[in-house]
């Protein structure tokens, strides 16, 4: 039985039974009731590692964002050459030298499932990284927090701006947030819809209104979620709208790193003069700065909350205290359930990062990883599929000859046009044509990165093998390209009983 | 009895009272932008009563502002698709039977449009894979009544058989035994005679009766070899391709009767472009001739 998590904190004293209204009308909604008025938050920006770390992220990947669909690639012919593309229209992804056709929409299946199967692992050992660092949410909150900070200064400044009555001086920093917000907001529609068309022509067509409706009906709709996601919603979109912080409760146990309050050296805390002694009490001195800092809202000292998205700003700003006072570092850190808790117990503190739940995970996203590798290199460059006639499912000629039709659709995914030889293997004697063509033997012209679908007739001679269903296939070939498909030819004949 | 209500040690918060497996749920405030966001999707749902049609009343329902209509819309579509089938009119128009069908582009033009109007109007007899049954002719195999090349085809389609058009493909084997022509032995004698000409084991002795019987009555249509005739729609009589059966009971019963099945002309119904269309879909999934 795994330890218990909330076992080794302190527990804070029972308080007084309010009911939700009850409290919802201490907290000064006048009118009572049963909801809860969003409490703003004022972060203060902080300095220390894992701040950089988040600003170092954040311009990374908001170039990616913004630069990847305006890198070239060369392709030959009438093709897009944009390196990343989402063709619709032509039903086509293009990923630098990966092209995948509809069909293989399995293998962005495969990506999926190994995005979760990461997001799964990371989460297992080192807690939740992609909400601290890498989601959208937080990344572009941040962002917008920046421009906040330009115009209405940091907490203090903001507290009390908001407190004040309206005034020339608050109307043109609000107005000039809000209009810089929503000119990020609709960079970042803007920059989206850029994946889904050649870049440069949309960037000239998007603006005399001869874009496609789907474009600015995106653009339009990412600006208005930008806009109030990160502006206006910030955290509740976390607590309340994401799926991931319920989900990530099966991913964790008490040997996931989280950040963590360690109230085995923080506890008890109290306010310190200086020169007293640390003799006998925490290092936390109750300066309230990881409260303050926290994007989300929250006292981390609470111990892991369903809010904590483990951003470790608290982290920076307990160590940029902790220098100050000339006390070692790492009052809240990056560590582990299990390691506090062994720590609160004199025990020595044990880290596994090598468990079953972290080996399942490997194993699947490895397994799912290379079946998804093997079918991206493994693409046969031509394809063709068999749709047998169904009515009727053969046709006796007068000399008592049979005759079966089918539809070949076949897929040619080179670059050049190419002319394919089709072949019935598998019934001696059978003539293949095309319906309305005299004499035989079937060649189709498929045209660079296309389908196409023909018509064939396969004749059995009249004294061919006369079983009811005899198994056969389409062979389809141009130069070193060959491939095939199986089916059946069905003679009309019954089994003999 | 509601359940007891009570307070959670760890939060302070009180507790709905109900217990899941030792679980129990806080009862803490909604955010109230969640109400803020019922309150527009009720807004939303006005707002589309007034714009959209919405109430049904006693005399029709309440138009909207915006006055749409899916009716209006597929109106629109059809005729959108009338002038795109234009084009392809034009173009079957234009070009020759033989063209349409040796064409990849044009025959399969014709193919889809051919499917169509083949499941539309001749499926009801022929059947949707065009393989006909007892009295319809299969359409997929190569044996013809009234020719099986592109412009005989065309030719039955537009006029038809025994359908009272001017035109019309028109044949008629006499009731043999039902106008009394011939005696029911002699009848009987000629059914041997034909079982032999498709090449199957027959009474020689009612054979050899029958062979000047069918010289003097049959062979006008049928021809002497009954290789029949696609002039006038004589069946072959050697092949193993029968319309109204192969059995004697069969034959004798056709000789009797004299059956002859009617085609509508669409020459007036369907448009010469698609009647094109029509015969190329025939021919082309046919067995050739």
């Amino acid at each position: 039985m795994p330890t218990l998590i909330d076992n080794t904190r302190p527990k804070p004293e029972a308080r007084t039974v309010v009911s939700a209204a009850a409290r919802a009308k201490g907290k000064g909604d006048a009118k009572g009731g049963l909801y809860k008025p969003r409490e703003p938050i004022y972060p203060k920006l902080v300095h220390g590692r894992w701040r950089t770390v988040k600003w170092a992220l954040l311009i990374v990947m908001l170039a990616i964002y913004y630069i990847t669909p305006w890198i070239r690639w060369a392709r030959p012919g009438d093709l897009p050459q944009q390196a990343v593309l989402v063709d619709f229209a032509g039903r086509r992804f293009y990923f630098f030298d990966i092209q995948l056709w509809p069909q293989e929409v399995y293998i962005f299946t495969g990506l999926l499932v190994i995005a979760a199967l990461a997001l799964f692992l990371v989460t297992a050992l080192f807690g939740r990284l992609w909400c601290g660092y890498a989601c959208p949410q937080t990344v572009w909150t941040d962002l917008f927090i920046v421009v906040e900070r330009l115009f209405e200064g940091d907490r203090n400044a903001r507290m009390r701006l908001d407190a004040q009555p309206m005034s020339f001086d608050k109307a043109w920093r609000k107005i000039g947030k809000h209009l810089t917000w929503l000119g990020i907001a609709f960079g970042t529609g803007g920059a989206w819809i850029f994946y889904f068309h050649d870049a440069p022509t949309l960037i000239r067509t998007f603006w005399i209104g001869q874009g496609a409706m789907t474009a600015y009906v995106s653009c339009a709709l990412l600006t208005a979620t930008t806009y109030v996601f990160a502006g206006w919603m910030r955290e509740q979109v976390c607590t309340y709208m994401c799926p991931w912080p319920r989900i990530q409760g099966a991913m964790l146990d008490e040997h996931s790193l989280q950040v963590a309050y360690l109230s085995d050296r923080g506890e008890p805390r109290g306010p310190h003069k200086k020169g007293q002694s640390w003799e006998g009490r925490g290092d936390c001195i109750d300066c309230n700065q990881c409260v303050v800092v926290c994007p989300m809202g929250i006292d981390i000292r609470d111990g892991s909350q369903l809010e904590c998205i483990n951003c470790g700003l608290c982290v920076d700003a307990c160590d940029d205290i902790l220098g100050r006072l000339g006390r070692p570092t790492g009052l809240i850190a990056y560590d582990t359930d299990s390691a506090v808790a062994a720590r609160g117990c004199g025990q020595k503190a044990v880290y596994k990062y090598v468990r079953p739940r972290t080996i399942y995970y490997a194993l699947a996203l490895t397994l799912v990883s290379s079946l998804t590798l093997w079918a991206l290199v493994g693409r046969p460059k031509a394809d063709v599929h068999v749709i047998r006639d169904r009515n009727p499912i053969y046709v006796r000629m007068h000399d008592g000859a049979v005759r079966d039709g089918y539809t070949l659709k076949i897929a040619n995914r080179t670059f050049a046009d190419r002319t394919f030889e089709v072949a019935f293997a598998g019934l001696p004697g059978a003539r293949l044509s095309q319906p309305g063509l005299p004499g035989s033997g079937v060649s189709v012209l498929v045209p660079a990165d296309q389908v196409v679908a023909v018509r064939v007739f396969v004749t059995a001679p009249p004294d061919a093998d006369r079983a009811p269903s005899l198994p056969g296939r389409f062979v389809v070939r141009s130069n070193e390209i060959q491939t095939e498909a199986k089916t059946v030819f069905l003679s009309g004949a019954t089994n003999p009983q | 009895m509601a359940p007891e209500r009570e307070t959670d040690a760890v939060t302070g918060v009180e507790t709905t009272g109900h217990e899941w497996d030792g679980i129990r749920e806080l009862d803490n405030p909604l955010p109230r932008w969640w109400l803020w966001t019922w309150y527009g999707c009720i807004a939303v749902a006005i707002a589309y009563w007034i714009l959209m049609p919405a109430w049904p009343g006693l005399h029709g329902y309440t138009k909207g502002l915006l006055h749409a209509s899916d009716r209006a819309n597929v109106a629109t579509e059809l005729q959108a698709l009338d002038v795109q089938r234009g084009s392809g009119a034009a173009m079957m128009r234009k070009a020759s039977l033989t063209q349409i069908e040796q064409d990849p582009k044009l025959q399969a033009y014709a193919q889809q449009v051919g499917q169509s109007v083949f499941g539309d109007n001749c499926a009801t007899c022929h059947g949707i894979g065009g393989t006909g049954g007892k009295g319809y002719p299969n359409l997929r195999d190569d044996v013809w009544l009234w020719g099986g090349t592109l412009e005989d085809i065309q030719h039955t389609i537009t006029v038809g058989i025994r359908s009272g058009h001017p035109q019309a493909r028109l044949s008629q084997m006499p009731a043999f035994g039902r106008d009394g022509l011939l005696p029911p032995e002699t009848i009987s004698d000629l059914t041997e005679y034909v079982v032999k000409l498709s090449g199957r084991p027959a009474d020689t002795a009612a054979v050899a009766r029958a062979t000047p019987v069918f010289a003097a009555q049959c062979v006008a249509c049928h021809g002497v070899d009954g290789r029949g005739s696609q002039a006038v729609g004589a069946p072959n009589l050697t092949d193993a391709e029968w319309l109204y059966g192969s059995d004697r009971k069969a034959i004798s019963g056709q000789i009797f009767s004299g059956n002859g099945g009617v085609m509508p002309t669409w020459g007036g119904r369907l448009s010469p472009e698609t009647i094109k269309a029509l015969a190329v879909y025939v021919h082309a999934n046919a067995g050739g001739q």
